[in-house]
């Protein structure tokens, strides 16, 4: 199993969100600030490294027939087990993240990710795919959320310090002074223009350093010939 | 034994079973998880409506357990219940507790009344409205909830207790109108209740010691 390059997949290559195409839903929903869209990110990184692990560990118990009923049941057990430990043990951090943690059930991508994935291969690999996953959706979303937000009312991580406690109010910015505020960024359809454009963004970063490596190859094999 | 595994799984019978473990195994977990945090949950929750309650009062009102010095009236849209703010023995002020439904569900918060019927406070305990747009009801992320500190039913005048959109006097948030709606209809709504109530409420022999 080639380690590195499941965290290039997670990361980038297959972004859950970018490539995949995958938990749109929760992407378009929640991403109206960066701390938002980190809240959300980090809660389903954990469901997810979760559930990719204990899928591993049973893939050899699971009938392929019934696969789909039991990664639900396990999933939907999961993310109720990390609702009631945050809600009892971590009440101040389960009032911010609290909000998302019902959403993740309904995160396509961690199913996608026991059936690609979890379901075919060993545990160690499997964890890390779900943290590369989850990171990569993380990112995503903190790219999306942080477009919508900077467009839409002129401020970076606004409430970071009610998610990661005040230590980390330094990465609350106000980026552009007295701004009025661009409503149609905050706005679900400000959701689906970031993602648009953020995706045209990835595909020709991508196409570009394709083309980069095919004149490498080229020029490789011109100068293999001469 | 991998082979044996493998043959196996295609029967019926090894999936039936395999269904009724993972779903009793995933129920023996969650019931055990439950009933692990039951307590624990109650807690901070009673914890959260203690402070809850101690903000929509003015600091140094009252003198008692307020969480435990309880009324149920009847409304028409069920029980609602009250906790007396008392000052040596003497009921000062009134807390309601009201669950109006929103956008995504019941939204839990609570509103001090004094007295003479105005609202020294409303504060929301628990809600499950859409991150971002309609969660500015909490004081954390905007202001909007102290626009009601000082209203009763005369003023604004009842026709005017609604949001801007249906006519009212109370901002709705872009994006999100239906929650606003609901607060504003609610605490309307426990205000009449309030008035209705009041002598019941202030009588002053009922209720726990001081």
């Amino acid at each position: 199993m080639n380690y590195w390059q499941i965290s290039r997949d997670g990361l980038w290559d297959k972004n859950v969100v970018f490539t995949q195409m995958l938990a749109l839903c929760p992407a378009l929903a929640v991403t109206s600030t960066a701390t938002n869209g980190l809240g959300m990110g980090l809660a389903t990184t954990a469901v997810l490294l979760c559930s990719n692990a204990l899928i591993a560990a049973l893939r050899h118990l699971i009938s392929p027939d019934v696969r789909i009923p039991v990664f639900i049941v396990l999933i939907a057990t999961l993310v109720t087990l990390v609702d009631m430990a945050l809600n009892a043990w971590l009440h101040e951090l389960y009032k911010v993240l609290g909000l998302f943690i019902a959403l993740i059930v309904v995160n396509c991508a961690i199913l996608g990710r026991a059936e690609s994935f979890a379901s075919k291969n060993p545990v160690a690999a499997s964890a890390l795919d779900g943290l590369m996953m989850g990171l990569g959706f993380t990112l995503a979303l903190i790219a999306i959320g942080g477009a919508r937000e900077i467009l839409g009312s002129g401020t970076l991580f606004k409430d970071a310090h009610l998610l990661l406690g005040s230590a980390f109010s330094f990465l609350e910015l106000t980026l552009i002074p007295n701004y009025k505020g661009y409503l149609l960024m905050i706005l679900p359809p400000g959701g689906f223009l970031a993602v648009g454009f953020l995706l045209v963004a990835k595909r020709m970063i991508d196409q570009r350093s394709a083309r980069r490596a095919q004149e490498a190859a080229d020029s490789q094999a011109v100068a293999a010939q001469a | 034994m991998k082979l044996n595994l493998a043959a196996l799984r295609d029967t019926l019978g090894y999936q039936i079973a395999l269904l009724g473990a993972v779903a009793l195994l995933a129920s023996l977990l969650l019931t055990q998880a439950s009933q692990l945090t039951r307590a624990d949950i109650a807690a901070a929750e009673a914890r959260d409506l203690q402070v809850s309650l101690a903000q929509v009062l003015p600091e140094g009102s009252f003198d008692n357990a307020l969480a435990e010095d309880t009324m149920m009236l009847d409304s028409p849209q069920g029980q609602v219940k009250v906790f007396r703010a008392r000052l040596k023995g003497k009921v000062t002020a009134v807390v309601m507790k009201l669950s109006p439904i929103g956008y995504a569900g019941p939204i839990d918060l609570v509103v001090g009344i004094d007295a003479d019927g105005k609202i020294l406070g409303v504060r929301v305990l628990k809600h499950k409205e859409t991150p971002g747009l309609a969660d500015q009801i909490e004081t954390s992320k905007g202001r909007w909830i102290f626009s009601f500190d000082g209203k009763s039913l005369l003023d604004p005048a009842p026709k005017d207790w609604a949001v801007k959109k249906d006519g009212g006097v109370f901002d709705q948030f872009t994006g999100a109108t239906i929650t606003p709606r609901a607060i504003v209809g609610a605490l309307k709504r426990g205000l009449e209740l309030f008035a209705k109530e009041h002598d019941r409420l202030f009588e002053p022999t009922t209720g726990g010691a001081p």
